[in-house]
C-alpha cells in the first residue's frame, strides 16, 4: 500500500491527478474545460516539481496527440477533459488503439449534446464503451463512484493500459470530479499480471533494429490480420477485466443497476427501501467496458425485476437488456444535468416495480 | 579507390512507392544523409505525416512514428519532451502542416519546441490526386480549382509558412529551399543539416520549407515540373533564409 502523504481532503479531479503522478505518469497534456479544471491545474502545479512533464496544449486534439507521442516514446502518459473535449480527442484515441499504445484518458462527463451544460451527466456511455472514434476498437472504461476509488482506478487503468498496450478511459462525472472526500492509502498492486518492458518504444535505434509506431497497413489482407490480432486482445480483456461491486443482493427481489455518482445515490435508495421492508439490492459496474456480464447474470438470477438508473436518457440500460434478456428491465434517467435522487428512485420502485 | 557517393546508412535499400520525378525521393535521401553525417542515426526519431511520405518509416533506418493528419508536431512534441537527448524531426507536406495541422504547427513553433521540421511544399495534396492546398499558387489548376486558384472568389492566397513562422520568438531558423537543380539540392541539404544542428545545440524550432515537384498531380513531366518550380513557384515562394538566430 502506498500513501498519498497523509489522509487528506481532495476533490475527485485533484485526486485523479495525484494518483496519476503516483502511478508513474511522467507526461500530461491537457486543455482547459469545465468541470475538470482542477485536474489540469493540479498537474501544472505538481508535474514539473516531481520530475514529470506538463504541457497546456493548444487544443484537445493536440493534447491527445502529444500523449500519443509520449506513449510512443515509452512513457506513462495521460490527458483529461470533459465531454465536448473528449469528442475532439477521439481521433487520437483511435490512433492510440490502432498503434497499440498505452495511455490514460480521463473524461469528467458533463451534459450534452453540443456545448450542453457544465453540470453532471452520464451521457458519454455509448461513446466511451463503443470505441468512440473511427475503426474497429474498444477502450477499457473504468467508472469510479468515490474520490478514493478514482485514485485506485487511475492506478489500475495505467496497468491495464500497459499490459494490453491499449488506451484506457476513466469515466467520471462532474459530481465525482468536483466533490471532496478524504483520500488516504491506496492499493498500488491491484493488477497482478506481469507488465513486459516496452521494447517496442521509440528510444533511438541504438544496438537494435529500428522501431516504428503505426496503424497503417496498406497491403491486401494485412490490416485484416492486424484487426484479428486486436480482436484477440479485446476478447482477452473481455474475459479478464470485468469488475463490479454489489450491495445487499443475496436475497434481493429488486436489483438497481447504476454506476459512478448515480450508484452512490442508488445505494442510499436501496437502504431506504430496505427500511421499508422492500428487498432491494445494488449492482454497480466498475468496468463499463468490458461490461460485467458474468457478474450481472449471476447476481440477477433470482431477482424479480431490474431498475437501471442513469444520468442520461438510457445508455447503459441497453447493455443490461442485452445481458438479461429474460428479465423485466425498467429505466429511470434524467438528462441535461438532472440527477435522479434517492427519493425519486424509491418512489419509482414503489410505484412501477412492486 | 575512394568511394565518393554511397547509399546513406540511414536509408534502407528498398524500392520506394514514390512516382517518377517526385521530390520525396531526393528529400528522403537528404534527411538520411544529414543523419549519417551528424552521426545521430541511433538517437534520431522521425515523425512521418499523412500524405505521400506516410510510408517513410519503411525507407529510413531509424525509429519513426506515424502521426494523424496534421498532428506530426504534436506527436513530436510528446516524443521530444520525453527524450530531450534524442534528435526528433517531423517530415510533413503542405496539407498536413499548413492546413489541417496549422494549429499544431504554429503552437509547436511558438513554444519553441526543440524540434526540426522538414516541410515539403508541392503546392497540392499529392496523395489524394492533386487537390488545392493552402500553398497552391494563384492561377494553379488542381482537381478542386479546375479554373485555377482564384483568391478573390473565396479560394484564398497561398500561405507562406516560412515567413509566417519566422515571426514567432520560438523559431530560431526558418528557410525556404527548392530541389529543381543539383545546386539547389545541395543547398537544401545544407539547410536541413543546419536545422538538425540547431536542435542538437538546443536552439529551438527550425523550419526548412522545400519547394518540391509533384509531376503526377501537376500533370507535368518530371523535367517540366522542375522548370515550373524554377520559373513559377518561386515567384510566390521566394527562396532563401528568412530567419536565422
Amino acid at each position: 500500500m502506498q500513501k498519498i502523504n497523509k489522509r487528506k481532503l481532495m476533490s475527485g479531479n485533484e485526486a485523479i491527478a495525484e494518483a496519476g503522478i503516483i502511478a508513474g505518469c511522467k507526461f500530461y497534456a491537457g486543455y482547459p474545460i469545465t468541470p475538470q479544471n482542477e485536474l489540469i491545474a493540479y498537474m501544472a502545479q505538481n508535474m514539473k516539481k516531481r520530475g514529470g512533464i506538463f504541457i497546456q496544449a493548444e487544443s484537445e486534439i493536440a493534447a491527445v496527440n502529444m500523449v500519443l507521442g509520449a506513449a510512443a516514446a515509452g512513457v506513462r502518459a495521460m490527458t483529461s477533459s470533459s465531454s465536448p473535449g473528449i469528442s475532439l480527442k477521439q481521433e487520437g484515441i483511435s490512433y492510440l488503439a490502432g498503434c497499440e499504445l498505452p495511455a490514460l484518458i480521463v473524461n469528467v462527463m458533463r451534459a450534452g449534446p453540443g456545448l450542453g451544460d457544465i453540470s453532471s451527466s452520464q451521457s458519454d456511455y455509448f461513446q466511451a464503451t463503443r470505441g468512440g472514434g473511427h475503426g474497429d476498437y474498444f477502450t477499457p472504461v473504468l467508472a469510479p463512484w468515490s474520490v478514493e476509488e478514482a485514485v485506485n482506478l487511475v492506478m489500475l487503468g495505467f496497468d491495464i493500459a500497459d499490459y494490453y498496450r491499449n488506451p484506457v478511459m476513466i469515466l467520471a462525472d462532474a459530481i465525482i470530479g468536483q466533490m471532496m472526500e478524504p483520500v488516504g492509502s491506496f492499493n498500488k498492486r491491484q493488477f497482478r499480471k506481469k507488465i513486459e518492458p516496452k521494447d517496442w518504444a521509440l528510444t533511438g535505434a541504438k544496438g537494435r533494429p529500428p522501431n516504428s509506431i503505426k496503424s497503417l497497413f496498406l497491403q491486401e489482407g494485412v490490416l485484416e490480420q492486424h484487426n484479428k490480432k486486436l480482436k484477440k486482445k479485446w476478447d482477452k480483456i473481455r474475459k479478464n477485466e470485468q469488475r463490479f461491486f454489489i450491495f445487499d443482493t443475496e436475497d434481493a427481489d429488486y436489483l438497481v443497476v447504476a454506476y459512478g455518482s448515480q450508484a452512490r445515490i442508488s445505494l442510499e435508495a436501496v437502504n431506504i427501501l430496505r427500511k421499508q421492508g422492500i428487498k432491494a439490492g445494488l449492482f454497480r459496474p466498475i468496468s463499463l467496458w468490458p461490461f460485467p456480464i458474468k457478474g450481472l447474470k449471476k447476481i440477477a438470477e433470482n431477482v424479480k425485476k431490474v431498475l437501471v438508473v442513469e444520468q442520461s436518457l438510457g445508455q447503459m440500460v441497453e447493455d443490461v437488456r442485452l445481458c438479461l434478456p429474460e428479465k423485466q428491465i425498467y429505466f429511470l434517467g434524467r438528462a441535461g444535468g438532472g440527477v435522479p435522487s434517492s427519493g425519486e428512485i424509491v418512489k419509482y420502485i414503489n410505484r412501477k416495480l412492486l | 579507390m575512394k568511394v565518393k557517393f554511397s547509399r546513406p546508412k540511414s536509408l534502407n535499400d528498398i524500392e520506394t512507392h514514390y512516382c517518377a520525378g517526385c521530390g520525396h525521393g531526393i528529400l528522403n535521401i537528404l534527411v538520411a544523409k544529414v543523419v549519417d553525417e551528424l552521426g545521430i542515426r541511433e538517437k534520431t526519431i522521425g515523425v512521418a505525416p499523412v500524405g505521400c511520405a506516410v510510408l517513410a518509416y519503411k525507407y529510413w533506418n531509424f525509429d519513426v512514428s506515424e502521426a494523424a493528419h496534421g498532428r506530426a508536431l504534436a506527436v513530436a512534441t510528446g516524443i521530444k519532451r520525453c527524450h530531450p537527448d534524442k534528435v526528433v524531426f517531423t517530415y510533413q507536406g503542405d496539407g498536413d502542416l499548413a492546413s489541417i495541422g496549422m494549429a499544431e504547427t504554429v503552437h509547436a513553433a511558438n513554444r519553441g519546441e526543440n524540434i526540426t521540421c522538414v516541410f515539403v511544399n508541392n503546392a497540392c495534396y499529392g496523395m489524394t490526386g492533386g487537390q488545392m492546398a493552402p500553398t497552391t499558387i494563384v492561377g494553379q489548376k488542381t482537381i478542386t480549382t479546375p479554373l485555377g486558384r482564384e483568391p478573390e472568389s473565396g479560394e484564398g492566397w497561398p500561405i507562406r509558412m516560412a515567413e509566417l513562422l519566422s515571426g514567432l520568438k520560438g523559431v530560431c531558423f526558418s528557410v525556404r529551399a527548392a530541389v529543381f537543380n543539383p545546386q539547389k539540392v545541395m543547398q537544401t541539404y545544407q539547410y536541413i543539416k543546419k536545422a538538425f544542428i540547431n536542435q542538437i545545440e538546443g536552439r529551438g524550432f527550425s523550419l526548412v520549407e522545400v519547394l518540391s515537384p509533384c509531376p503526377a498531380a501537376w500533370r507535368k513531366t518530371p523535367l517540366e515540373s522542375m522548370k515550373w518550380i524554377k520559373e513559377e513557384m518561386v515567384k510566390s515562394f521566394p527562396l532563401g533564409v528568412i530567419k536565422s538566430g
